[in-house]
């Protein structure tokens, strides 16, 4: 007799098919529900803004970097174009001009709040993630209406948005409905009352527009962020870097730094500590943070955000064992840091006053993702230019230089020196980030 | 005993239990305090992010050439750092340690360079045919009226060391470099400011041009003044967004 003749198999199959029946139809309506978006109307004419609003609106779209992505190297102001690197192909950032055509020349202040909020474009369709509104939802009313009218205050630029290069299925609505179902649900900012002011003003600034935990959480295989481990430090999948954990006092933690401290790092891109190993550099990524965004911030802001950040709760990385470098390796090290590393960085790893940063006990050289020491000896880099700094040192790029090996070396030689105790950095590991 | 004396105990034979109890609630300490070392709060101890690279001048790798950039004139290397910040030059490495510089500093970093009064070294021989170094002879000094091309000696210089403040000068400068620039400008790769008219002069250049054109310059020695001529009194040939209101 076949199996399916037996009455309790057939009751399982019919159970089984009902449920996956059921399961459909949920998902169906979970989707549509995000799809099912209306269109706002296009509006005729936008009407003026005060000089305030637009002046409050160009110090937001400082703050929330808009122009990073949305105005191309050497193009024109928030006319968009900017490829941004994801693991499924790039994203081209929209014009926000008030070109009618191509940029945001037709959108009422309704529509621009819709996209902040809900990441819901004028005519319905989803956006992207990429433009970070898991952020910028929290952004309040007033605040997305200075922004708009500052956007609107622009020039309009005729430039046509370039289409995504997403590869199926990631370039389909269906796709970007299923991301929003797992990682993003629309949120007012709501003040904590048991802190005060300064605090909270400072989580609207990190958690809204500042945008952190884009860079500074790690991100699954769709590419979202779990609430739980925001800013708990993630790999940038475009540049190749590392964003440290700001909860980590191992990685990038302020907790025990000085409200000044944390200001002076957004502000000038550089501080110096009590000891010199307690200072911190602005490099990569962060160094353009700085010099596009944070530099322009209020000192008001700027304390906000330090005082929040100094009170994230502290949660260290949990990580594998540092494998320690061979003898070998680490006397080519020696000898590769004695050749190009000591006149700046001195004989004991203890940088120079007012100039090149300690590689003992820097915590940006002994994280546990080796990408940072690595990405730094093959790229160099400048300090930010800023009001504070204002003709930064740099870090000739050794890329051309060096080989994988002597990278690996001498990184492992930096990393287990003066008291770091880091893991070894491989060849293979070089060649990977290059 | 104080903190500090306990601290710098570590590095002596003693064992350093209570001391390592103490670091511990510090950020990772460096081991001994180390003696401090300064370097000189100068232009040129900054600059070394650039030197290693451009060397004093210039310097080939396998990864391509880093062109001399000393006793350039300001205005020229000033441009040349916008454009590679801002994508007109074509360069991943260049872009990258420009991107967080203002536009202050990289005047104070053009005006550094342009001062350098170094000596050039002795041209590389040349391979060339002699007719096709009479042929780049020919463009270089006189140009080519049907063509409507000027005579680089127009806009660079009769003694091809460039025009303050913004014309660089042509000697000095590998065939390879200068046959990569001028094809850069034929495909639009290199870009200047518009209207750009180095594009216009290359893409009016056939591939014999701009090897008999490299070939003669790379072969050139330097006279004995190496410095910029002082601004031209007379109009460009071309009109030129890089040497803005030089032009006829």
């Amino acid at each position: 007799m076949s199996v399916l003749s037996s009455p309790v198999v057939r009751r399982l199959l019919w159970v089984a098919l009902t449920a996956a029946l059921v399961l459909s139809l949920a998902v169906v309506a979970l989707l549509a529900r995000q799809l099912n978006v209306a269109a706002l109307p296009p509006v005729a004419n936008v009407p003026a803004a005060s000089a305030e609003q637009v002046e409050r609106g160009a110090y937001l779209a400082r703050a929330g970097n808009c122009a990073a992505c949305h105005t191309t190297r050497g193009g024109a102001a928030y006319a968009g174009g900017q490829a941004i690197n994801t693991p499924f192909g790039p994203v081209y950032a929209g014009n926000l001009t008030p070109d009618t055509e191509h940029g945001l020349g037709r959108w009422s202040a309704d529509a621009f709040w819709r996209a902040m909020r809900h990441g819901q474009s004028r005519d319905g369709r989803l956006l992207n993630p990429v433009f970070p509104y898991e952020n910028f939802t929290l952004i309040s009313r007033e605040d997305s209406d200075a922004l708009y009218a500052f956007l609107q205050s622009l020039p309009p630029v005729t430039q046509p948005n370039r289409p995504h290069g997403l590869r199926f299925p990631y370039n389909t609505q269906a796709a970007l409905a299923v991301w929003r179902e797992l990682y993003f649900e629309p949120a007012t900012f709501t003040p904590d009352t048991a802190r005060p002011a300064e605090w909270n003003q400072g989580a609207y600034l990190v958690r809204g527009l500042g945008h952190c935990a884009a860079c500074h959480s790690p991100r699954d295989a769709l590419g979202g962020i779990q609430q739980a481990s925001a800013l708990s430090g993630g790999l940038m999948p475009g540049p190749g870097w590392y964003a440290p954990s700001l909860h980590a006092r191992s990685e990038a933690g302020v907790a025990h730094w000085s409200e000044q401290q944390v200001v002076d790092l957004l502000k000038n891109g550089v501080v110096h500590g009590a000891r010199h190993s307690e200072g911190a550099t602005a490099m990569g990524p962060m160094a353009e943070v700085v010099f596009q965004s944070t530099q322009y911030l209020s000192d008001t802001d700027l304390r906000a955000m330090a005082t929040y950040l100094r009170a994230l709760p502290p949660k260290e990385a949990t990580t594998a064992s540092e494998p320690r470098a061979s003898a070998a390796q680490l006397a080519l090290g020696e000898q590769v840091y004695q050749r190009h590393c000591v006149d700046c960085h001195g004989a004991s790893g203890q940088g120079a006053a007012n100039a090149y940063p300690a590689l003992a006990g820097n915590r940006a050289v002994t994280l546990a993702s080796h990408v940072n020491p690595v990405q730094a000896i093959l790229s160099g880099g400048f300090a930010p230019a800023t009001a504070g700094n204002p003709q930064p040192y740099g870090m000739p790029p050794y890329r051309t230089l060096l080989t994988d090996t002597e990278v690996a070396a001498v990184a492992s030689f930096i990393r287990q020196s003066w008291g770091n105790q880091a893991g070894e950095v491989t060849a293979l590991d070089v060649q990977r980030v290059r | 005993m104080s903190l500090i004396h306990l601290l710098r105990s570590c590095g002596r034979v003693v064992p350093c239990l209570l001391a390592a109890v103490l670091c511990a609630g510090t950020v990772q300490a460096a081991g001994p305090a180390a003696a401090p070392h300064t370097v000189p709060d100068t232009m040129a101890q900054r600059m070394q992010a650039c030197t290693l690279c451009h060397g004093k001048e210039g310097r080939a790798t396998n990864s391509g050439y880093f062109p001399r950039i000393a006793g350039k004139p300001a205005g020229y290397l000033y441009h040349q750092l916008l454009h590679f910040r801002e994508g007109r030059r074509q360069n991943a490495g260049m872009t990258a340690l420009l991107d967080p510089l203002s536009d202050a500093y990289l005047r104070d970093i053009a005006a550094h360079f342009a001062s350098l009064d170094l000596p050039y070294p002795p041209p590389q021989p040349s391979t060339a045919a002699p007719a096709e170094l009479a042929r780049g002879q020919a463009l270089v000094l006189h140009g080519d009226a049907q063509r409507k091309l000027p005579a680089c000696v127009a806009c660079h210089g009769q003694a091809l060391t460039g025009v303050q403040p913004a014309i660089p000068g042509l000697l000095g400068l590998p065939r390879d470099y200068l046959i990569g620039q001028l094809g850069a400008w034929q495909t639009g790769l290199r870009h200047a400011h518009a209207p750009d008219c180095m594009a216009q002069i290359a893409q009016a250049m056939s591939p014999a041009d701009v090897s008999a054109v490299a070939s003669w310059l790379a072969s050139q020695v330097l006279p004995a003044n190496t410095h910029p001529a002082p601004p031209a009194s007379r109009p460009l040939p071309l009109r030129c967004g890089s040497a803005p209101g030089a032009a006829k």
